[in-house]
This record gives C-alpha cells, structure tokens and sequence, in this order.
C-alpha cells in the first residue's frame, strides 16, 4: 500500500469505529454475528422465548426418567430382592400400590 | 422493640453513616457443590425474627433470631436453624414427559395471625401452604398408656388421673397445610400474598392466577397472555407483586422491559392494564441484546407504596406509580459487563435473573452480581457501594471494605479487572430485615448474613 492509501480509511471503516467508541454492545453484537452468521433475525423472539417456556429434560417416558435419576444416584445399592415369603400373583398392582423412588432425604449443609 | 434501633431512629440511615459488618454465614465450605444445596429463594418474614431459604434440592430452611442477651444489649441477636423440611419433591408429568424440578423459586410469608407461623412455598408446578409451629409441652399421665407408649391393662388400673402438661425441650413441627396444584401449565416464577391477607396470586410464563388460602380447588385466572398462535409470542411474565396496601392492585413485568399495572376492580380478567411502565428506547443504539438486557428479572413495591423497583440485566430502575414514561432514578449494577455481552451471551449468563430489594425505609436498594459481589445503592446520598460475600472477610463483626472493579487500562492497587470475575460466583438472592439494618446475602450455597456496626 501506498503512503497515501494509509491515510483514508473508508466511510464504512469510520462508521464501524463510531459504533465502537458510540456503543459497546454493537461492537459485542458484531462478534456475535462473526461467530455465530446463522442467528436469528428476530434476536430475543420466539426461538428464545419458546425455549424458556419449555425448560427441563424431555424423558422418552417415566422408565427412562427413573432410570436417569437412578444413574445419578448410583451409590445407591439395586432394589432388595423381594421376600420368599411373599405370595406373588395376588393382586394386580396399580400404580398406586407402586413404591414411589422419593429422593433420600438429605437434611440441607446450611442446617448443621 | 426494647433494643432494638430502629431505622427511623437513625441519623440519615442510608448507607453514609452505616458500617457494615460480617455477622454469620451457613453452609458448607467445600468448593464442590452438590446440586441440591444450590439457594434459589431467601425471605425475611414481617417482623425479621425469621428467615426463610429454599434451595434446588426442595428443601426449606428456617433461621431465628436469637433474643438479645441482657448481658450484652448492644450486639443484636445471631439467627441460628430453627426449622427444616422437604417442601416439595422431584415429580414427572406424565403427559408431557418432562421432569419438574422440586427446586423452591419463591418463598412467602404471611402475617402472623396466631402462635404459629405460615408460608407459601412453590416449584415450577404447585404451591404448598406449610404451618410451622412450636411444641414445648407434652402429656404426661395416662391412664391407659405407658410414658414409652406401651399399653397398660385396663384390669390394673385401679385408680384414675387427669394427664397434665409438662415442658419438653422445644419442638418446631412443620406441616403442609394447603396444596394449590394443577394451575399453572408454564412455570411458575412468582408468589405474592395480598394485603387482605386472604388471597395470593402465583404468576408464571403467561398467565397470573388469584387463589384464596382456604381454597385449593380453584383459582381464579387474571391475566392471561397467552396468544391464540403460539407463534405470535413475544413476551413473557418475569415477575408479579400485589400493592402492599391496595388488595386491588397488582403488578407484572415482562421480558421486554415493561411493568404493567392492574386494578382488580376494573374487569375480572386484568389483560388491559391500567398503566405500563416503559422507558422508551433510542432505536440507533438497538443492537441484538436490547431486548435480552431489558427483560426484568424482579419487581418490589416500596413498603410506602409510592414507588417500584425493578431489576434488569444490567440496572436497577426505581418507578413512580405516578409516573408511566421513565424511571425517576435508575443505577448501574455493573455496566462495565455492556462489553462482555457477547461472551456473557455464549455462557449464557446474560440470562442470570438477579433479584433486589428494599430496605425498611425505602432510603436504600440492594442487589447481587458476579464475583460473589452485591451493591447497594443510597436513594437519599446518592452513594452506591460494592460488597464482597466470602470466607476472605468472615472474621466476626469485621468491617466490610468496599470493592472496586477497573474498567479502563490502569488497574489501581486493591481494584479487580473485569477480566477476573468469576461469573459463576452470582449472587442473585439478597434479602433486607423489614426493620432493621441486617441482610441476607445467598452465594452459591451459602448464607452470609451482614449487619451494621452497633457502637
């Protein structure tokens, strides 16, 4: 580059600078958009608010949602084989009748 | 109150003349967290005696204060564990095959009425009414029955007492009293007891719900802003209060930045407000984060009533209720993280909901930020001020120094870069004594609680 190309900086050039000495946050949007070109143009619509509406971990079913909370706590020795003394086939369990897996009631640290 | 000060009393009682002091902190020092022990809600009752967190894990526990000793009248009394239970549990719904988290989002208190004490405590699905009372006398006496429980035979018994009531060592019982389910299909992210003290209304994503406590199988529906196309949505409710003073009136706030105030009296169901609160906006210095730093996290009316305040990313913003078109007063929390927004957006911390409030005279605010730092702000000196909650600084009633971040190129001596925060340090639940110069201050997973510098 010529010494007399140094000196001109282009229109474009000038405004990029204004918006960086005139707003932080156009300047962090612009690095947004450097590394992320697919973001949405409607920023703060729909996608977002659509995924804070439906937080938490979807299960394929209740199975698979307590098995995960049973990996989680896998110091947890398997269910107790059941007693021989009990006679089977007595009655059809209904899901109330089912032993619910409740958390272990841990007292909380800010409680000692 | 024999000793105690109130803040009335107080020359000035904002932050110029006040000292403040480490007094307490609970939980664990470990630095590994479990997840359970993560603090999500902390609230002083009505009278500051109690103190009240709930956590990720659903637990509830509740701190009192200890009468102030005749010996030394001047040291106000230390809050230690009072009572403890699970609120709520971990549960699945079945229908959408989506777990709900047991984590408390908000804890209530209502006035005491009688001996015993009430909250409301909620999850993202249901709201529970739990009564904490004291028992310090038992039966002693029986005809029938053994102290140990046993039974006696009846054709032994030869003579016949009345059992009378002999002092036990002081037992606090927890139990739920009232369960409000299956209201809320969107999460539920705010609880507020009306001044009638009969009703309370519990706000989540889209709609706002007005439940009487005696009554758990209705409620009724007062807003409602859900679109008839999902499509369509654009906002949501980040936070609802009822007046202090009016039981007719109510406020939410949106993630757009706006406070919409509703009048009860005026329809059944307040989808047209009564006044909104906006700051207009310059539309030249819009960039792809306006509205994500606009989004309010927290609203509180004064206990005056004249005012509200409301906490967003980066600010806090004080409202008259005369006043629709802007704020009268508005505080930088941290503004110097308006460069960061960027990487503050990839951590996804620009979506932290920080919570504020007031102390007891309305003269000063308070609220949390990164780093394990919490800011106050003085209405009547115009003074703000930066704290730090850590283990650094917890000798007993050693003074806090306030903390300074550098912005520019010259770090001074004692002044912490921007770069060295520690952005998941957050404090994003504090609490104010309604009547005295003490705050709860919630880390990670731990309670600091501050107070000011008696003599």
């Amino acid at each position: 580059m010529s010494q007399l190309d140094e000196g001109i900086t282009t229109l474009e050039e000038q405004q990029e600078m204004e918006d960086k000495v005139v707003s932080p946050e156009k300047a962090e949007e612009a690095k947004l958009k450097a590394r992320y070109p697919n973001l949405g143009a409607k920023p703060g619509g729909s996608d977002l608010l659509r995924k804070r509406l439906q937080k938490g971990q979807k299960y394929f079913d209740s199975g698979d949602y307590n098995m995960a909370k049973a990996k989680m706590k896998n110091k947890q020795p398997p269910s107790a084989p059941t007693e021989k003394t009990e006679i089977t086939g007595d009655h059809i369990p209904t899901p109330q009748d089912l032993p619910q897996r409740k958390t272990s009631i841990v007292a909380s640290k800010l409680a000692v | 109150m024999a000793g105690k000060r109130k803040l009335s009393e107080r020359p000035g009682g904002g932050s110029s003349d006040v000292q403040w002091c480490f007094s307490q902190v609970k939980g664990a020092m470990d630095d590994d967290v479990a997840e359970a022990d993560i603090i999500s809600t902390v609230e002083f009752n009505h009278t500051g005696e109690l103190l009240a967190t709930g956590d990720k894990g659903g637990r509830v526990v509740i701190f009192q204060q200890e009468p102030e000793s005749k010996n030394q009248p001047q040291c106000r009394g230390e809050y230690n564990v009072y009572s403890t239970f699970q609120s709520h549990e971990p549960e699945f719904d079945y229908l959408k095959s989506l777990e709900i988290e047991e984590k408390i989002n908000k804890i209530r208190w209502l006035p005491q009425k009688n001996a015993a004490q009430f909250l409301l405590s909620t999850n993202d699905k249901t709201i529970k009414l739990w009564k904490i009372s004291e028992r310090d006398k038992r039966p002693e006496g029986y005809n029938l029955k053994e102290e140990d429980g046993r039974y006696i035979d009846p054709n032994t018994v030869t003579t016949l007492r009345v059992p009378v009531l002999r002092p036990m060592d002081l037992m606090v019982e927890a139990s739920p009293r009232r369960v409000f389910a299956n209201a809320h299909t969107y999460h539920i992210n705010s609880i507020s007891v009306n001044s009638d003290h009969e009703t309370y209304l519990s706000a989540d994503d889209l709609r706002i719900n007005l439940w009487h406590l005696e009554i758990t199988d209705r409620s009724f529906n007062i807003v409602d802003i859900k679109p008839a196309n999902m499509e369509e949505l654009t906002e949501v409710i980040t936070a609802a209060e009822f007046h202090p003073d009016q039981c007719n009136t109510f406020v939410y706030s949106s993630s757009k930045g706006t406070i919409r105030l509703c009048d009860m009296r005026a329809s059944a169901l307040c989808d047209q407000h009564t006044k909104m609160f906006e700051e207009p906006e310059d539309p030249n210095n819009r960039s792809f984060f306006s509205e994500i730093i606009s989004s309010i996290s927290d609203v509180k009316f004064s206990h005056s009533g004249r005012y509200m305040m409301t906490r967003d990313y980066l600010s806090v913003k004080i409202w008259d209720l005369n006043m629709e078109t802007r704020p009268v007063e508005t505080y930088q929390v941290h503004e110097y993280l308006r460069s960061k927004l960027c990487s503050l957006y990839e951590n996804d911390c620009i979506f932290d909901k920080f919570e504020c409030c007031w102390n007891g005279n309305d003269s000063v605010v308070m609220t949390g930020s990164y780093n394990n730092f919490f800011r106050m702000f003085d209405r009547d000196y115009r003074q703000d001020v930066t704290f730090e909650a850590s283990r650094e600084n917890s000798k007993p009633r050693s003074v806090l120094k306030p903390r300074k971040i550098s912005t520019g190129g010259k770090r001074k001596k004692d002044e912490i870069s921007v770069d060295s925060l520690d952005f998941n340090k957050k404090i994003l639940h504090t609490a104010w004594h309604p009547l005295d110069n003490i705050i709860a201050v919630a880390t990670t997973n731990n309670l600091y609680i501050f107070q000011d510098k008696l003599n």
